[in-house]
């Protein structure tokens, strides 16, 4: 079972039912729950628009996309039912936030659903859990249960005349499946490969119909931040990023967890304040700062704020909020094939660049890793990468190449030395165990 | 009752499976999760598994086939009885995902995607399973086991052995 | 939709709004790379070839799903492109065996285009490549694995297109592949196969030599073929097929069929009879010298002029003995028009007997005659791919008309037509139909009293246990549609068919098309090869412009049964049979033509060639020139395409026959240029004739003929004579299929009570009449899916 770790820095919102036996559904309404739904549906959803717009929060699942203009895309009249989708698919190498909300929290995902629903006019919310997290599909399916026993969920919710329903469903195992088109593939029991856009959800989603989908943490925030209205909410972040979110801070760490940090807070005060400083008081290498998609920042460009904007201007981004810091005995090598081995196994296949791209970067790097490699391999390397990015079909393709670009550009001359039989950091990985696996 | 005569399934999967065609707009969306559950029952998809799931979702076996490939948790051969999976990916790696690997491997002499002579355990090297702040990690079936260290397998493989392990499906 | 205006490489063009980025600019000549891009299939975006600059665009787009917008600003290659393309080649080419020299696409691979084009061929790649073995799915189709660049043509193919779904993609990311419906485990030879209708259009789709034709595999190379496009002899569909031929010692063998531009009457289209059953062509069982029976019984060889002279010689003296009434002539489906009209003008001029027939596999006489005096009512294939709605009485078009299928499923798919269907079976179209209307068996009559208005019949035309008012509901539905084509199949006839025309004609916006098998079932019909009817659905009792032409006798003669009946009473002298099987079709005694001298011209020994006393080995379809016209009345070009020496052409063999027999060749064949104009005045009715061809050809600025062996004499002859005929010669030989609509003329009396002596051939997929039992690649694909289905009854059994 997860621990729950808590620091002094951290801003409560999300996260303020955690460790409260919130999954009780009395508990969970005793702490304020189902209050917020029951003034959506008094106020409207313009009103709802209104305060997510207000509050800055820009989507969780890594793009940053703010919220209240996703639901704002939704067209009002519609000949085809509309749909609420919640992602928890959160496969992203370095993430781990969703699956305490589902686990401390998981009314708050339906409240936040039910709210999503009444903005846009659905009547409808599929909550999509990853395959492996069949536990916390347990107490999801537990809490939608008791949500409609209370009346909270189904016909005439709270006595208000508005319907709403809400699906639970599993997923079999596809990071892919986490791309918003390919979720609803999937939940069509298709192949999990994403869809042609435009049109975008928003307009053609679900089963044809209009689709708001939206990550378990962006709707797991939604209730508190009606409560608290979407002004409070934003002056708890940055400018332009409303808020907390909640950080997942893994690797070489004294204190791994998932923190509630406010938007804007610092990348190096999350590591060395928060989470405790480098494992065993060793030298900081590198951080990855949004789950494994995310370019690399070496151990001195750490002095930037965790929000969508200044990561962006670092020439990286915030992500899911996985922040994996590695130490100095990392062999970035390694690193570097660890992360594209889990690209090439996870692109769908759909198109080429990514496909043949994952599969040549990830074959050239091992090579290298076994000691075979050239030094015209890193070269290669960065141009598969180059030709990849931004052209790919969806974006698990930039997702693969960003990193590998950042690992070649920041530490080529790590690359160089390894293939020159100086190798940098302790390797972990043996060459018969990436042949077992992949 | 079951809709399907003959069903290959247990009494309560087929009529777990019956509803779960009924509750979506659209037939189809059973399918991901009825393939999962189809292999909690009967330990992986087989192709009777194909067959019936076909008939039920009213679809061809191809279209089964096409999808049941694409997920990674799916599989057409039987696993162990405990389906032992360890996380390797970015996080884990560097809190020591790979010798845990290894001490399973050795301890259950056995490698990736492979089955102990007993069928007791199955070992499989898999990815990111979303427990990276409690790395190292790994699944047993579907439970979660965190902050691994050689010691705990042992103790936990122990367990499994003994019938006291976790098994929630 | 409306124009817009954009700009592709500095060019300002025009198209429809809504019109996709690759096919306007395809439109306007400039060429983009695709492979995954295939027009009117669903669209893919996956192979990232087609990328192109857009203005205002942070990224390349893919022009196979950008929709043309007003002020667009395009750029199609500059540098970036050339490079992502080139990049995306160096990817595919990583693992791909690079294996041209002997694959089958090597010169008709759009990968080895784009490689030539970009310049990718330099591989940085030290891996391995993935080898996998080639995988045999079926008779007809072969897989190799490391050539698939997943472009996922196939797959769409067979489900859009063909309404299959044999074909599917598995695994994921460098693991994709594409799967066959059976798969390895589930198969009793432990190999992955396709259970399908074996049409090979995935072959056809495939941009590279994944997919192979069991037919043509390892055979040659493109660039030794010469293509020669002309019509498939198999179905009333007429599919337009480009044979790959090859010299041999004996001739030029055939070694390969397909739509190799996609023009024609079938554009991508083709099933797996005009694919792969030519094959029948190249049957070493072929009969390549004349036969001729001697006083022993025993048929031997004998040279062309000996043949041909017994033959003259006999028939001559039997019909000067016995009188030509005592003469039956049966014609085939599979003759161009030409040897049609020819055959018939021979029997009736030359043989003087009207005792002409040939197996009838749909009713045309009721249809041209339910047709007669209207303009504008007979629908052609190409209406088929377009009209808003369709309804199909009866017929099994899947099986029986796969152009037609195929066409149907296209227009549902691509403008959302509206299917009407009402048949006997649950015929598979019913998954493409608005509605379906499952008629109770032998139903199809009441059926064409319910559409014609009356009601009286009800009980008898619904399923029991039906509720009625679904057949009422049904009819409410097709009438209020505005633009109808109604396809009728064979099991309609006679009064039943008039009814359903009747009818129809009556609302504004009907059109219809009456289904029949083989390549020229209606051009059998429409050039007379009837006892009573001259070409052109022409009554012979009346006193018509042909009648007075040919100076022949005006009372019917005998029909093919009666043909059969007078031979079992000694009755028939001769027989003469051009390219058919009517023993066995219509089960003759063979002892019933005892006493009758038969001649054969056959390509094969079949039921009825057993019989002869002369057999002149016959060329088929693919080894002339001439017309056929398709069961709606397209008139299509057919070429020579193969040669087998030792065989001819029917037509040079009706002629030749005719000569020996004394025949006045220039009334029979027109030919040759004002020559002798002042003979024909002395001949009364028929004079003139070659000076009016000859003056008409002039007129049209074409080239007189001057051999009698030349068909293109006997279809000026058509084209003047023929109701309905009236064709644009350059449109036929331009390759362009044209819409024609006999119909009886309306000012004649109609003749009722005839008796219906259709028989439907009823071909399925993998038959086709006599002809098809000579395709070993038939015969293995009726095996392959009788063991196919043997598999499926064990697994269901188990
Ligand atoms: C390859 C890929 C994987 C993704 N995985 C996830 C995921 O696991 N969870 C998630 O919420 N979003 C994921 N996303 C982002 C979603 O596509 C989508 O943007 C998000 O769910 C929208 O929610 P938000 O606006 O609340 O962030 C992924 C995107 C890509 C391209
Ligand atoms: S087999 Fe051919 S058509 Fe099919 S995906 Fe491969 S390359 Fe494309
Ligand atoms: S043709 Fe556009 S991506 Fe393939």
């Amino acid at each position: 079972m997860p621990t729950l770790v808590s620091h002094p820095d951290e801003v409560k919102v999300i996260s303020r039912r955690f460790g409260m036996g919130a999954t009780d559904i009395d508990k969970y309404v005793e702490l304020d729950g189902y209050k917020a739904v029951q003034n959506a549906i008094a106020e409207g959803p313009e009103w709802i628009i209104n305060v997510m717009k207000a509050s800055g929060m820009r989507g969780r699942g890594g793009a940053g996309f703010p919220t209240g203009l996703k639901w704002s895309f939704v067209p009002k009249q519609s000949e085809k039912p509309k749909y609420v989708l919640v992602n928890g698919d959160e496969s992203e190498p370095g993430t781990c936030k969703d699956h305490v909300i589902f686990l401390h929290d998981p009314h708050a995902v339906i409240e936040g659903t039910m709210i999503a629903g009444l903005a846009i006019g659905s009547k409808l919310g599929f909550i999509y859990l990853r395959g492996e997290y069949r536990y916390l599909l347990k107490i999801m399916e537990k809490a939608v249960a008791d949500a409609y026993a209370k009346g909270f969920l189904g016909k005439n919710i709270f006595g208000t005349g508005v319907d709403f329903d809400i699906i639970t469903q599993s997923g079999a195992g596809a990071y892919e499946v986490g791309e918003e088109s390919a979720l609803m593939e999937s939940l069509e029991g298709k192949r999990g490969v994403p869809r042609i856009k435009p049109p975008f959800p928003a307009v053609v989603g679900l089963y044809g119909g209009p689709t708001v989908i939206n990550n378990a943490e962006t709707i797991a925030a939604v209730p508190h931040i009606l409560l608290m209205g979407g002004e409070a909410f934003a002056k708890l972040g940055s400018e332009r990023n409303g808020g907390t979110r909640l950080f997942g801070i893994s690797g070489h760490v004294e204190r791994p967890g998932v923190y509630e940090l406010p938007m804007g807070y610092s990348l190096r005060k999350a590591i060395y304040d928060v989470a405790g400083g480098v494992k065993g008081g060793k030298k900081l290498k590198a951080v990855v700062p949004g789950g494994s998609s995310c370019p690399v920042l070496t151990a001195d460009e750490i002095d930037v704020g965790l929000d969508f904007d200044q990561m962006g201007k670092a020439g990286t981004m915030l992500g899911s909020g996985g922040i994996v810091v590695l130490d100095e005995t990392v062999s970035i090598v390694e690193f570097a094939l660890r992360t594209i081995s889990f690209y090439q196994h996870e692109s769908c296949g759909w198109c080429i660049p990514c496909r043949e791209g994952t599969d040549w970067i990830k074959k050239t790097l091992t090579r290298v890793h076994a000691g075979g490699g050239s030094k015209k391999d890193v070269d290669n390397v960065q141009y598969l990468a180059e030709n990849m990015l931004g052209r790919t079909f969806c974006p698990l393709g930039d997702a693969a190449a960003m990193p590998t670009l950042g690992f070649v550009k920041k530490f080529r001359k790590e690359f160089e030395d390894y293939i020159d039989g100086k190798k940098a950091g302790t390797p972990i990985i043996t060459v018969d165990q990436l042949v077992g696996a992949h | 009752m079951s809709t399907i005569a003959n069903t290959i399934f247990s009494p309560e999967m087929a009529a777990r499976f019956d509803k779960l065609v009924t509750i979506y707009p659209v037939r189809r969306s059973a399918l991901v999760p009825m393939l999962l559950y189809a292999q909690d029952d009967l330990g992986y998809v087989s192709d009777a598994a194909v067959a019936e799931i076909a008939l039920r979702i009213e679809i061809l076996e191809l279209d089964v086939r096409n999808v049941l490939s694409y997920y990674s948790m799916l599989r057409t051969k039987p696993a162990g009885k405990y389906n032992v999976q360890v996380c390797t990916n970015i996080s884990c790696m560097l809190r020591g995902g790979y010798e845990i690997l290894d001490h399973c491997k050795h301890k259950l002499g056995i490698g990736h995607k492979e089955v102990t002579p007993d069928g007791v355990f199955s070992l499989e090297e898999v990815e990111c399973i979303g427990a990276c702040c409690w790395a190292p990690a790994m699944q047993i079936n579907y439970d979660f086991h965190d902050d691994l260290t050689p010691e705990k397998v042992d103790v936990l493989f122990q367990m499994y052995k003994d019938g006291q392990g976790k098994d929630v499906k | 939709m409306p124009d817009v205006t954009f700009t592709v490489d500095g060019n300002k063009l025009t198209a429809p709004a809504g019109t996709l980025l690759i096919e306007a600019c395809k439109s306007a000549g400039i060429e983009i790379p695709a492979f995954c891009y295939y027009p009117g299939l669903s669209l893919q975006a996956a192979c990232r070839m087609c990328v192109v600059r857009i203005e205002k665009m942070p990224k390349l787009q893919t022009a196979c799903t950008t929709p043309v917008a007003e002020g667009m600003v395009v750029q199609t290659e500059t540098p970036e492109i050339a490079q992502a393309r080139k990049a995306t080649l160096q990817l595919l080419l990583g693992n791909h065996p690079l294996d041209c020299p002997v694959c089958d696409a090597g010169g008709e691979c759009e990968l080895q285009d784009m490689t030539f084009k970009y310049g990718a061929a330099d591989s940085f790649y030290a891996e391995p490549k993935n080898h996998r073995e080639e995988q045999k799915w079926s008779p007809v189709v072969y897989f190799d694995r490391p050539r698939c660049i997943l472009c996922y043509r196939c797959v769409r193919m067979c489900g859009e297109g063909m309404d299959v779904f044999a074909l599917g993609i598995q695994n994921r990311g460098s693991s994709s592949v594409i799967a066959p419906n059976v798969p390895a485990q589930m198969s009793p030879d432990d190999l992955a196969h396709v259970d399908c209708e074996q049409c090979g259009m995935c072959i056809d789709a495939c941009p590279v030599g994944a997919l192979t034709s069991g037919t043509y595999r390892y055979k040659t190379r493109p660039w030794e073929m010469n293509h020669v496009a002309t019509v498939c002899t198999h179905c009333g569909d007429g599919c337009k097929t480009t044979l790959g031929v090859r010299s041999t010692s004996d001739g030029a063998e055939i070694v390969r069929g397909d739509n190799r531009d996609k023009s024609g009457i079938n554009g991508d289209f083709l099933c797996n009879k005009g694919r792969y059953a030519f094959d029948f062509a190249n049957s070493p069982d072929r009969i390549t010298q004349p036969l001729v029976r001697n006083s022993s019984g025993v048929l031997l060889p004998v040279s062309w002029e000996q043949a041909l002279e017994h033959v003259g010689k006999k028939l001559r003296e039997l019909r000067d003995t016995r009188g030509g009434k005592s003469i039956g002539v049966v014609g085939g489906n599979r003759l161009t028009n030409e040897e049609a009209y020819l055959l018939q003008k021979f029997a009736r001029t030359v043989l003087q007997t009207n005792n002409i027939d040939h197996h009838r596999t749909a009713d045309y006489v009721s249809f041209a005659q339910a047709l007669a005096g209207t303009t504008g009512k007979a629908a052609s294939q190409r209406d088929i791919e377009k009209s808003p709605a369709i309804f199909i009485i009866g017929g099994d078009p899947t099986n029986q008309n796969p152009l037609t299928a195929w066409n149907l499923r296209s227009n549902v798919r691509l403008n959302k037509a509206r299917i009407y269907i009402a048949n006997t079976e649950e015929i598979k179209l019913r998954r493409n139909a608005k509605a379906f209307l499952h008629v109770a068996p032998f139903g199809y009559s009441a059926l064409a009293d319910l559409m014609s208005g009356d009601d009286s019949t009800l009980e008898s035309l619904v399923q029991p246990g039906t509720n009625k008012q679904v057949a009422l509901d049904f009819r409410a539905a097709l009438r209020a549609e505005e633009e109808v084509v109604v396809l009728i199949g064979s099991e309609l006839r006679g009064g039943d068919l008039k009814k359903v025309i009747e009818f129809g004609t009556k609302l504004p916006g009907r059109k219809f098309a009456l289904l029949s098998d083989y390549v020229n079932s209606r051009g059998a019909a429409d050039m007379g090869l009837l006892p009573d009817m001259l070409p052109g659905y022409t009554p012979i009792t009346a006193g018509s412009n042909l009648a007075t032409e040919y100076n022949i006798a005006t009372e019917p003669g005998l029909d093919m049964l009666e043909i059969f009946d007078a031979a079992g009473k000694g009755e028939l002298s001769a027989l003469y049979v051009v390219g058919a099987n009517p023993v066995a079709r219509f089960g003759v005694d063979p002892a019933a033509l005892r006493n009758t001298f038969v001649v054969v011209q056959e390509m094969f020994l079949t039921e009825t060639a057993a019989l002869a006393d002369v057999i002149l080995p016959a060329a088929n379809l693919y080894e002339k020139s001439g017309s056929v016209t398709n069961s709606y009345g397209d008139l299509q070009q057919v070429n020579k395409a193969g040669d087998r020496a030792g065989v001819r052409t029917d037509f040079e063999m009706i002629v030749r026959i005719a000569d020996k027999m004394g025949a006045n060749m220039r009334a029979l064949v027109p030919f040759g240029k004002g020559l002798h104009a002042d003979m024909g005045q002395t001949r009364g009715a028929q004079s003139g004739e070659a000076d009016r061809h000859a003056v008409w050809l002039t007129a049209n600025n074409l080239e007189p003929r001057l051999s009698p062996f030349d068909p293109m004499a006997i279809l000026d002859e058509i084209n003047r004579l023929v109701p309905g005929y009236s064709l644009l010669r350059l449109q036929l030989l331009s390759g362009n299929d044209q819409h024609l609509s006999p119909a009886a003329p309306s000012d004649l009396v109609q003749i009722t009570n005839r008796r219906d002596l259709v028989l439907p051939a009823n071909d399925g997929l993998f038959t086709s009449g006599t002809l098809g039992r000579y395709s070993a690649m038939l015969a293995d694909l009726q095996q392959n899916a009788a063991s196919r289905t043997a598999a499926a009854e064990q697994t269901a059994a188990d």
